[in-house]
């Protein structure tokens, strides 16, 4: 099983260890991991401030880039729905990539939706003794349906109880170029995001998008809380000695 | 009313700073929310009804001439008459006219968003009619002399404390004087100031939730009662309503009747649905002499068969204002025209034009959490990202965002280049940050750093250390 491992901005220049993560639990599913050397981003920036044009010229050469795989994982829902739902109509008037455009979505999973899907009982061999909230990117809870699998998997980690956060349905105020065209609005967003996850009583928050959690995570250490932050994938590769987000490289 | 949704950024900062205002909407957001979904939740074909409601509606759009001239038919055969406005100028004038036929002094108004769109009320009172809203909320709002903040409850904005301090100021002058503490007391005061409007008024302007073009019915969903009041008292029924009101049967407007008051106050039913037909017959002991509909346009024929086309779709329950994590925290004046919220940051633009509503689209994180509730399946994020679009190819978009994007989008289409310029500012953000983790302010990202710290970069980029060997 060929798996491209498409790793996204935010993990490549923010957060390389999800991507490690990533690519540590694909390998433990029996998967032969590729990482693309084409890739940039998926567009979504340019695509959602309006500039199709640019978003597609930045989505052709990663179809092409991701075209020969039996599978493309991505640690993100909202990459990952950008390739899924977004790209099929991005391409609705270019028959040819919209065809190129609908194989790939067909193959691309959201990470956690991938190991679920292809992970059996046993492959998960991590272990954490605290409680774990999950949040969702809203592009995964509600373009991607993933919501039931990342939970189903942070079962499966030895000792870990998981809590859920009040009003998790709300968007944490990421929204890609949202959180610096709109500051106030998102300030006040992710600041009740924070206090629902202060509140929750967990000692670990993840989820499975890097956006939101360097929001969520840079709230919380504005608040002074004590709550950690890592990517979904960090934990349940048992990699939760790094330094969590916004940690100190040194404790 | 002159719109200031230009203004959106300093209006919801405003908003934010407001403490009475941050009460009102905390209080009222989570009311609707619970509501809503313990209705929902106890009625298992709610989603089948969803989908039957987007048929009826789409087949409804898709033949919209045949039904709307069926409705107008219908009208004159039940005794009516039907007046056709392109523009909001010409429906205030059809209703005026009316007015002066009547020798009208005094018009009492249930609620109606058209005709908060096409601003009838100015268009009245300068014509010299004496205008009163007869909706509890609406007369709130009619007199401090504002605008409405959500399309169902047009006075969430206000607390308690501010309505009573409003009545107390203007009905003492008409010598009531009694204490105005609780809610039942407020409610009972409003009701004894209206009753006496209702019998003095000779005309009666209501909106229409649904026009039904078997019958030439018009339809109104409300909690007061008012709404039968206004249509029934006076000499004279005027129904102001947007042509995308028209179903084709009594039918089809139960199912959509259903996901209305469901969607909107978590309600199985509103306490008054009212079906209007002709003014009274021969037989009848009360309703109206006259029974008119005004069939606004204002643009919608233009969203026909168009890039908005679903945005006709729209029965007004409010369910995307309500759970809107914006509107939630800025409230609806801060969109600073008749309608707020998702639905109002799509048709807005389309109304007032896109130069004047730019900010709104653009004032959403697109979280989708409108669309999944909306009784009508409408693609809003979708219709937000298409005004985006259209904002780009007219080229409103500010420069500064322009150039940012086209400097990005230089480099994320070179990835060679891309690599080594994003490991370059990577491994300086990472000196910058010191071993800290993360930055409490930096240059270029104010924006972020006000309410939040920016979480630093581990060190050196995924494909860099990939591209070395690191494989763990």
């Amino acid at each position: 099983m060929r798996v491209a491992l498409f790793v996204t901005c935010l993990v490549d220049l923010f957060r390389p260890s999800a991507g490690f993560a990533a690519v540590k639990l694909l390998e433990r599913l029996g998967a032969e991991v590729l990482v693309p050397p084409a890739q940039t981003c998926c567009g979504q920036p340019a695509y959602n401030s309006g500039d199709f044009n640019t978003a597609r010229e930045l989505a052709r050469p990663l179809i092409d880039a991701l075209a020969f795989y039996d599978h493309v994982v991505v640690p993100s829902g909202s990459c990952a729905g950008m390739l899924i739902t977004h790209y099929p109509e991005l391409f609705k008037a270019e028959p040819l990539w919209q065809a190129k455009a609908e194989t790939l979505a067909a193959r691309t999973r959201e990470l956690s939706a991938f190991l679920a899907e292809h992970g059996g009982d046993d492959f998960i061999d991590a272990s954490f003794a605290g409680k774990v909230a999950m949040h969702d990117a809203c592009s995964a809870r509600r373009e991607l349906g993933v919501l039931a699998q990342p939970r189903a998997l942070l079962d499966k980690v030895s000792g870990l109880e998981r809590v859920e956060l009040k009003d998790a349905e709300a968007c944490c105020g990421f929204g890609g170029t949202f959180c610096v065209k709109y500051p106030d609005i998102s300030g006040r967003m992710v600041s009740d995001k924070a206090e629902a996850v202060a509140a929750s009583g967990a000692d670990l928050l993840v989820s499975g998008d890097i956006g939101c959690l360097m929001n969520i995570a840079g709230r919380l250490k504005r608040m002074g809380s004590p709550v950690r932050v890592y990517h979904l994938a960090e934990v349940l590769a048992g990699m939760t000695e790094a330094p969590a987000i916004g940690e100190p490289d040194k404790p | 009313m002159k719109p200031t949704a230009h203004a959106f950024s300093a209006n919801a900062h405003r908003a934010l700073h407001d403490r009475t205002l941050q009460q009102a909407l905390a209080k009222a957001g989570v009311g609707f929310v619970d509501k809503r979904r313990a209705a929902i939740d106890s009625l298992p074909e709610f989603q089948a009804l969803r989908e039957a409601g987007k048929r009826i509606k789409d087949h409804t759009l898709a033949n919209l001439d045949h039904y709307l001239l069926r409705f107008e038919q219908q009208v004159m055969a039940s005794g009516g008459s039907v007046h056709w406005a392109e523009s909001p100028e010409q429906a205030c004038a059809a209703v005026l006219d009316i007015c002066k036929q009547a020798n009208a002094k005094m018009v009492a108004k249930g609620k109606s968003m058209v005709g908060e769109e096409i601003a009838i009320n100015d268009a009245l009172e300068s014509a010299g009619f004496e205008v009163v809203e007869t909706d509890l909320g609406e007369y709130i709002i009619q007199i401090a002399h504002e605008p409405p903040s959500h399309i169902i409850a047009p006075a969430v904005h206000k607390t308690r404390g501010q309505i009573a301090e409003l009545f107390e100021k203007l009905h003492h002058q008409s010598g009531l004087t009694r204490p105005l503490q609780t809610v039942p007391q407020i409610v009972d005061e409003a009701r004894q100031v209206l009753r006496e409007k209702f019998l003095a008024a000779d005309v009666g302007i209501t909106g229409a939730n649904f026009l039904i073009a078997e019958t030439g019915s018009t339809v109104i969903v409300t909690n007061e009662g008012n709404g039968d009041l206004s249509a029934t008292l006076p000499r004279m029924h005027i129904v102001l309503a947007s042509i995308e009101k028209v179903v084709p049967t009594l039918e089809d407007t139960s199912v959509l009747l259903r996901l209305l008051a469901r969607s909107a106050t978590g309600q199985e039913i509103t306490s008054y649905t009212t079906f209007f037909t002709g003014p009274r017959r021969a037989d009848d002991p009360d309703g109206p002499e006259q029974f008119h509909v005004v069939l606004v346009d204002n643009g919608r024929s233009r969203m026909l068969g168009g890039d908005y086309h679903e945005m006709l779709r729209c029965i007004r329950c409010g369910a995307c204002l309500n759970h809107c994590p914006v509107y939630s925290a800025v409230g609806g004046h801060a969109y600073g025209w008749v309608y707020p919220g998702p639905m109002g940051a799509v048709l807005t633009p389309l109304m007032v034009g896109l130069q004047e509503g730019r900010p709104l689209p653009n004032a959403s994180t697109l979280c989708g959490r409108c669309e999944e509730v909306c009784p009508m399946s409408i693609p809003l994020p979708k219709l937000l990202r298409e005004h985006r679009r259209q904002e780009f190819a007219q080229r409103l978009t500010p420069p500064r965002a322009r150039w940012a994007l086209a400097a990005w989008a230089f480099f994320a289409r070179r990835p060679e280049l891309y690599r080594q310029a994003t490991r370059i500012v990577i491994k300086l953000l990472n000196l910058l940050a010191g071993g800290k983790g993360r930055f409490r302010s930096l240059l270029f990202a104010q924006a972020w750093t006000a309410a939040r710290d920016l979480p630093a970069p581990q060190g050196d980029t995924f494909m860099a250390q990939w591209k070395q060997g690191k494989r763990s």
